[in-house]
């Protein structure tokens, strides 16, 4: 009998995988994988910002007054603290929302999972809320991607923050989605653990940001 | 050598569907060996385009004042020549071998993203094609492979030829990173067990170290190339120097990316020599672990040498000490690795194959580029060199002697794992003394080419200075690479019917690649083996060899029995008969072992999201960026929704 | 071969599986806290903004650069659970981490914009 010869570990008997050489589940090295690319992603992002500070000739400047001296036009320091602290707040809570999420599907207590994936992704669109909120009142107060150095780094770092916080809530609205549909077992949990871990990177992503562009003069 | 048995019989299948045979059975396949093969021929067919470019190159320089092409198109190929042959040529030829050998090194199935892999060749295809279809709109990049900003941006290149090649590489990125992940994760995951990673063979040992240089090497040149588009096409200020920019931005940038870059290039094809070495010297590597670090440390001081590029650029004593000093540094584990080839073969029962030709050649050539590397390192000696011929000559000595070289040795070694034949020996030998001399010829008067002042990237030179010898040689030299490789394809198509039938092991191996049918079943590996050494196979064949090698040896004497699946020609201990009879090739089917389904879904994936660049270039055409967006999106869902394998029933 | 011993410390059993350490979480004891003390120090940063004595002074910005870094080293021990997780993990962030601020600050140096003063 062929079938015989096989290690008893090769034939994926009942849809399960074989055991991996590390024991670790193949998606989450991958994603760890990824984030550590995304340091270098985001070091780039945030080292050019940071060489451009200072550099431009003209405004408006993120936290200095500047006066046009063609139209004598005055734009103060564009950067609005209070409202990005807040989604600050909301981004950090969306994490605590994340593991929150996570424990659900781990407990198997479908109830909570999807609350809060919801409130997870509902906190991310929040913080995505804010950063449109954001970018639009700086276009109305005249600062464009083509206005200066400043415009054109802070819009591209900020934005591509923005563009994973997008990626990320639409993962979450597929689990939760899913989660709706058929629920979500235990066994998957490792699927909604791979999701927070890019979730909450692209946290920390955050937390550097708001600290060297906001709050650094 | 069991050369004497008739080709294996292509295993057994019954196509149930029609992505079991012909040309889809290419297009929808995840099988790691066949997406080898698929970057090999494409790699190969680039090969040759850069070639031409480069012919043409030399035959414009063969004389002094020569008009055979005009200074435009002329830039135009020095910048494609260069950026094929690293992006489209060695790379990928590399990733050939990843995917090839990888998984039978470590006594895998397949990669731990099979799909994944299948998109990353796609993609590649795709940013290939975009990438040389400028030359279809007389469009061809002419900003030299390191495209510099702002010579780059839209006020001083104001063509589409930039934009072919910025987009290009962003595309060609998105499946090197794709890859990266994937291999990563399958070193780290699917080795057999027993397979340590001190016992993981050494080519896949500088594969691991390659993939990490590429996940982090690749984000930067992303992060500025994305910088330059954005410049061209929606008007940022990144390189603008009116608007306050740091002309030094983009160096900068491209050459924290460029430096590692030079490693993914080399990192492969030392691990290949490194396999090549050890067999035809019947001696196992001189000093593994060494090896191994080695290629860790030259990976991590990679990221810490860029600005030895950018002596030039004026960035001070402070700067110029310090990536000087960096330079130096990386030349020692780099030296220390041609020192342990050199105790490989010291004392060996050597055999000059084909393969091994080329590995010796890797070993003198590659030393000689190190050399002038040296030389560069120091900034007042940079000064006289750099952007002349003798830079030239130094990364065609790495690059040439070093890479192709390696590769080269790889192909000779593995092409009867991958055909199921043997490359012929003495066309082969032509191939390697016409490369070999060619190589030479050409490359080494550019040394004095450069010395004597003669700048690189000119179209055209005055007569008078002294460079006209030096040039006719090494166009001479070029012709004879020409006709080498001429040997090369002839060799390769022709073995393809009639070289000599290889069996399991054609050259005595020592790693579990040689254990296994030429060419491999879908499935590789029968049973699992289950690994107690560096060299798997020599215990069993050839004890003697390994006695120094580490092992647990009570789990030896398990070997015969637990080490696989197939007869390996001589010794031979199946557990069962059946299957290890030596025509069996069992299916998978047959075996009960579940393989991935093929699929079209990457394909699809890769094309849209290709196509969405394509929808950039042509003046950002929304309609098409937009469909082709909401294709990949729907594609991607629809892959990662559908399972891996087959549903159980 | 000295090299060869770590063989040992990968610890396979026959199956090639090593100890799974993926399902050490923490709990909600642990994330109300960590949440509690993310805000408090996000308060902290924005509050001294707004006192311009201290921004003036040289502590500004090392102040803010240590606080974030606490942020963002308690997100990822706790939520990324990075701390309970397997080594490898920590392997293959930490590396790109550690290089990737080397490079930025080596940029900044080359850039001038971190001048060592006598
Ligand atoms: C011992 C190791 C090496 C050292 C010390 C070294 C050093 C250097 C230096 C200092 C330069 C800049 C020269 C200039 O532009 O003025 C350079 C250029 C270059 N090196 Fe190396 N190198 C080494 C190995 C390699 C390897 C292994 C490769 C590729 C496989 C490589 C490929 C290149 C290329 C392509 C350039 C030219 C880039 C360009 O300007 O287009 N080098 N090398
Ligand atoms: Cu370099």
């Amino acid at each position: 009998m062929a079938t015989a010869a096989i290690d008893t570990h090769d034939a994926h008997a009942g849809g399960e995988h074989p055991p991996t050489s590390t024991g670790l589940n193949n998606t989450k090295v991958a994603i760890w994988a990824f984030i550590g690319s995304e340091c270098f992603f985001f070091a780039s992002l945030i080292s050019t910002y940071l060489i451009y500070r200072g550099r431009s000739p003209v405004g408006p400047f993120p936290h200095d007054t500047w006066k046009d001296p063609a139209t004598g036009h005055v734009f103060k320091g564009i950067l609005n603290i209070p409202i990005t602290s807040v989604s600050t707040f909301v981004l950090l809570m969306s994490s605590l929302a994340m593991v929150l999420a996570h424990s659900a599907v781990v407990r198997g207590d479908r109830k909570s999972s999807k609350i809060w994936l919801a409130a997870t992704a509902f906190l991310g669109a929040t913080f995505l809320g804010f950063q449109a909120y954001e970018f639009t009142s700086f276009v109305h107060e005249g600062l464009t991607i083509h206005t200066n150095l400043f415009g054109s780094s802070f819009f591209v770092l900020t934005g591509f923050h923005g563009a994973h916080v997008t990626a990320g809530v639409i993962w979450l609205l597929t689990l939760l989605s899913i989660d709706m549909k058929r629920g979500l077992t235990p066994d998957e949990a490792i699927n909604v653990d791979v999701c927070a871990l890019y979730w909450h990177f692209v946290d920390v992503v955050w937390i550097a940001i708001f600290t060297l562009v906001y709050l650094i003069k | 050598m069991a050369t004497t048995v008739s080709l294996p019989e292509t295993p057994h299948r019954e196509p149930t569907h029609k992505y079991e045979s012909g040309v889809w059975s290419w297009l929808a396949t995840t099988d790691h060996k066949r997406i080898g093969q698929l970057y090999l021929y494409t790699s190969l067919f680039w090969f040759i385009v850069g070639g031409i470019e480069a012919a043409i190159i030399r035959a414009q320089l063969y004389n002094p004042n020569s008009h055979l092409v005009t200074a435009q198109t002329y830039n135009e190929l020095f910048t494609m020549h260069g950026t094929t042959m690293i992006f489209l040529v060695i790379m990928p030829l590399s990733a050939a071998f990843f995917n090839f050998l990888i998984p039978l090194q470590i006594g895998a199935r397949d990669v731990a993203f099979p799909r994944l892999n299948a998109f990353s060749y796609w993609v590649f295809l795709f940013g290939g094609l975009f990438l040389n279809s400028s030359w279809f709109l007389h469009a061809a990049p002419n900003g030299g492979w390191f495209g510099y900003a702002p010579l780059t941006t839209r006020p001083f290149s104001p063509g589409l030829n930039i934009d072919f090649w910025v987009i290009g590489l962003q595309i060609l990125g998105i499946s090197s990173l794709a890859a990266g992940f994937n291999f990563i994760t399958t070193i780290i995951n699917m080795r057999a067990p027993g397979m340590h990673f001190m016992r993981m063979p050494i080519f896949s040992w500088m594969a691991f170290v390659t993939q990490f240089l590429i996940i982090l090497a690749f984000p930067i040149i992303t992060v500025a190339l994305t910088f330059l588009m954005l410049d061209r096409f929606f008007g940022t200020n990144f390189y603008e120097i009116q608007a306050g920019a740091d002309p030094l931005l983009w160096q900068h940038l491209f050459w924290l990316f460029g430096h590692p870059e030079v490693y993914i290039l080399i990192l492969p094809a030392f691990g290949l020599v490194s396999e090549v070495l050890p067999v035809f010297s019947r001696k196992p590597l001189f000093g593994y672990p060494v090896m191994v670090y080695s290629g860790i440390l030259i990976a991590t001081l990679g990221f810490g040498v860029w600005a030895h590029h950018m002596f030039a650029a004026g960035m001070g004593p402070i700067a110029d000490a310090f990536f000087s000093i960096t330079t130096m540094l990386i030349a020692i584990p780099t030296g220390v690795k041609i020192f342990n080839w050199l105790g490989t073969m010291w004392g060996g029962s050597l055999r000059f194959t084909t393969a091994m030709k080329f590995a010796i050649g890797l070993v003198a050539l590659f030393t000689i580029g190190g050399i002038s590397g040296v030389m560069h390192s120091s900034p007042p000696s940079d000064l006289q060199q750099t952007d002349s011929y003798f830079i030239v000559a130094h990364f065609h000595y790495v690059l040439f002697g070093g890479s192709m070289m390696g590769l080269f040795a790889g192909l000779y070694f593995y092409y009867p794992k991958i055909t199921g034949r043997l490359l012929n020996e003495k066309l082969g030998n032509w191939h390697f003394w016409l490369t070999a001399i060619g190589m030479n010829l050409t490359f080494f008067p550019m040394h004095f080419l450069g010395l004597d002042g003669m700048p690189r990237r000119i179209s055209s030179y005055d007569a008078g200075q002294g460079w006209e010898s030096n040039n006719h040689l090494a166009s001479y030299g070029a012709a004879l690479i020409v006709l080498g490789t001429i040997f090369f394809a002839y060799n390769w198509f022709t073995s393809l019917r009639r070289g000599a039938v290889a069996g399991n092991d054609p050259w005595g191996g020592a790693t579990l690649e040689w254990m296994i049918p030429s060419p491999p079943p879908d499935y590789n590996f029968a049973t699992i083996p289950k690994v107690t050494s560096r060299y798997p196979l020599w215990d069993r064949k050839s004890p003697e060899l390994t006695v120094n090698v580490p092992h647990d040896s009570q789990d030896e004497q398990k070997m015969d029995v637990k080490i696989g699946g197939q007869s390996t020609g001589t010794a031979s201990a199946p557990s069962d008969t059946k299957l290890n009879a030596p025509h069996a090739h069992p299916s998978a089917r047959q075996l009960g072992i579940m393989m991935p389904t093929p699929t079209t879904k990457p394909l699809i994936a890769a094309f849209a999201l290709g196509t969405v660049f394509v929808g950039l270039i042509m003046h950002k055409n929304l309609p098409i960026m937009l469909t082709a967006a909401a294709i990949f999106v729907f594609s991607l869902y629809n892959w990662l929704l559908t399972p891996l394998e087959p549903e159980h029933h | 071969m000295a090299a060869d011993q770590s063989h040992s410390t990968l610890s396979h059993d026959e199956k090639g599986n090593a100890s799974p350490h993926e399902h050490t979480h923490p709990d909600w004891g642990t994330y109300k806290w960590v949440a509690l003390i993310l805000t408090l120090i996000t308060a902290l940063e924005v509050w001294i903004y707004y006192i311009p004595s201290f921004t003036k002074t040289k502590l500004f910005v090392p102040t803010l650069l240590t606080l974030s870094a606490v942020k963002f080293a308690i997100v990822v021990m706790f939520y990324m659970h990075l701390k309970y997780d397997a080594k490898l993990f920590r392997a293959l962030f930490l590396g790109p981490l550690i290089l990737a601020g080397f490079t930025i600050v080596g940029l900044l140096f080359l850039f001038g914009h971190l001048v060592i003063r006598g």
